[in-house]
């Protein structure tokens, strides 16, 4: 076996500068590799939500701005994305909410309504829900879910879990998840309301 | 030490999991399916590979006294690394595994290897011993994936097998995980007994 190096302040320094410069390198080079094909799948992530909670059947292009609302922890700005047809009305907003306080942290989500405010779908897009549980969300409050948002309106109906007095069934032992899922569509139905945000 | 050796004492004499009890927090956060088990172990696998053969290569040049902080960067390099690469080519798993990446780097199987093996032996042992380890760590984080999930949620590797029904919730949760472990534990040293005597 090799002569192990002596633990000499010189060699001590030595050897750990070239160790985390090497490590370094190796990163930046794989970061670099990476960065493209990262960013590429978030923005496919996200234009994929966007289509898939804006009304269907209609022609819009998209314009994105950011608006500002108030959570929990204080304002905070969200992305709208507001659907446009070609003679310029608006079909739809897709708006990219979140809220805080779910059972495993943040829980972000894709949320789109129609002209009128109806929820016309959601998509989740981040959550740390527990699998079985809280994760269930990303069904649950669909069509064929059993705490079905879609069609609503936060307008007209109580958008809080039926334990609070609202009209959303929670999720079988999932009230903390789903309870940040109505904040998370009272959020977006906010930054939906709003005029003009800032342009992106 | 022969390879053979080095093979049978990652796999079952020296697994991980059931034998040195190791790498706990990993082994109960992410079986709660058995493709997250599978995932998790085989990215194990990749780092416990690649920091065996780095830090065997750098034995001898890195100095007793810092020998923990250089083993830990060049982990957390590769761990880094294995996330990267993760959530740009396969997002899928990402979404489902990424919250558990980073926890690769303080995974007690990592750093123990790199102590205990890849600092005294050759480089191929300690690709073997890498390797071997990691297999050894993704059977067992399978197998009890396997289990919880089936009784948890009733399906079998995503595919459910007992209609609408619910599963038995307590199992994807961590008491569950604690449960499951602690018995298919004692009936895999059950076997290794009796097939030892």
């Amino acid at each position: 076996m090799a002569k192990k190096a002596e633990s000499t302040l010189k060699n001590m320094l030595l050897s750990l500068t070239l160790i985390a410069f090497v490590a370094s390198l190796a990163l930046a080079l794989v970061n670099n590799v990476t960065k493209g094909p990262i960013e590429k799948v978030n923005q496919e992530k996200v234009a994929n939500a966007i289509k898939k909670v804006l009304p269907e059947g209609v022609e819009y292009t998209i314009n994105a701005d950011t608006v500002s609302v108030t959570t929990d922890k204080g304002p905070a700005n969200v992305m709208r994305y507001t659907a446009v047809d070609a003679e310029g009305n608006t079909v739809g907003k897709a708006i990219e909410s979140f809220d805080n306080n779910g059972f495993g942290g943040k829980l972000t989500a894709m949320v789109g309504f129609d002209a009128e405010g109806n929820i016309s779908g959601y998509e989740i897009l981040g959550s740390s829900e527990t699998p079985g549980l809280g994760a269930k969300a990303d069904k649950w409050f669909q069509k064929e879910g059993k705490g079905n948002v879609i069609g609503k309106n936060p307008a007209n109906d109580n958008l809080t879990v039926s334990k609070d007095g609202g009209d959303v069934d929670a999720i079988t032992g999932s009230t903390i998840t789903s309870r940040a899922f109505c904040r998370l569509v009272a959020t977006a139905y906010d930054a939906f309301k709003q005029e003009k945000g800032e342009q992106q | 030490m022969k390879a053979k050796d080095i093979i049978k004492n990652g796999l079952i004499k020296e697994n991980p999991i059931w034998v040195l009890v190791l790498g706990m927090c990993p082994t109960l956060a992410t079986t709660t399916s058995a493709i997250n088990g599978l995932c998790m172990g085989l990215a194990t696998t990749f780092v416990l590979m690649c920091s065996n053969i780095v830090i065997s290569l750098l034995k001898s040049v890195v100095p007793d006294k810092v020998r923990i902080p250089c083993f830990i960067v060049v982990i957390a390099t590769f761990v880094t690394i294995v996330q990267m690469v993760m959530q740009g080519f396969i997002p899928d798993l990402y979404a489902s595994l990424g919250l558990f990446i980073p926890l690769i780097v303080v995974n007690c199987i990592v750093l123990g290897r790199a102590e205990a093996f890849a600092s005294k032996n050759n480089v191929w042992h300690s690709f073997l011993d890498g390797l071997f380890i990691g297999l050894g760590f993704t059977w067992a984080l399978t197998l009890l994936g396997i289990v919880r999930e089936a009784l948890g949620a009733g399906s079998f590797f995503g595919v459910n097998f007992i209609g609408g029904a619910d599963g038995m919730l307590l199992f994807i949760l961590a008491p569950g995980g604690f449960i499951c472990l602690g018995l298919l534990m004692a009936l895999i040293n059950h076997i290794r007994r009796k097939s030892n005597s």
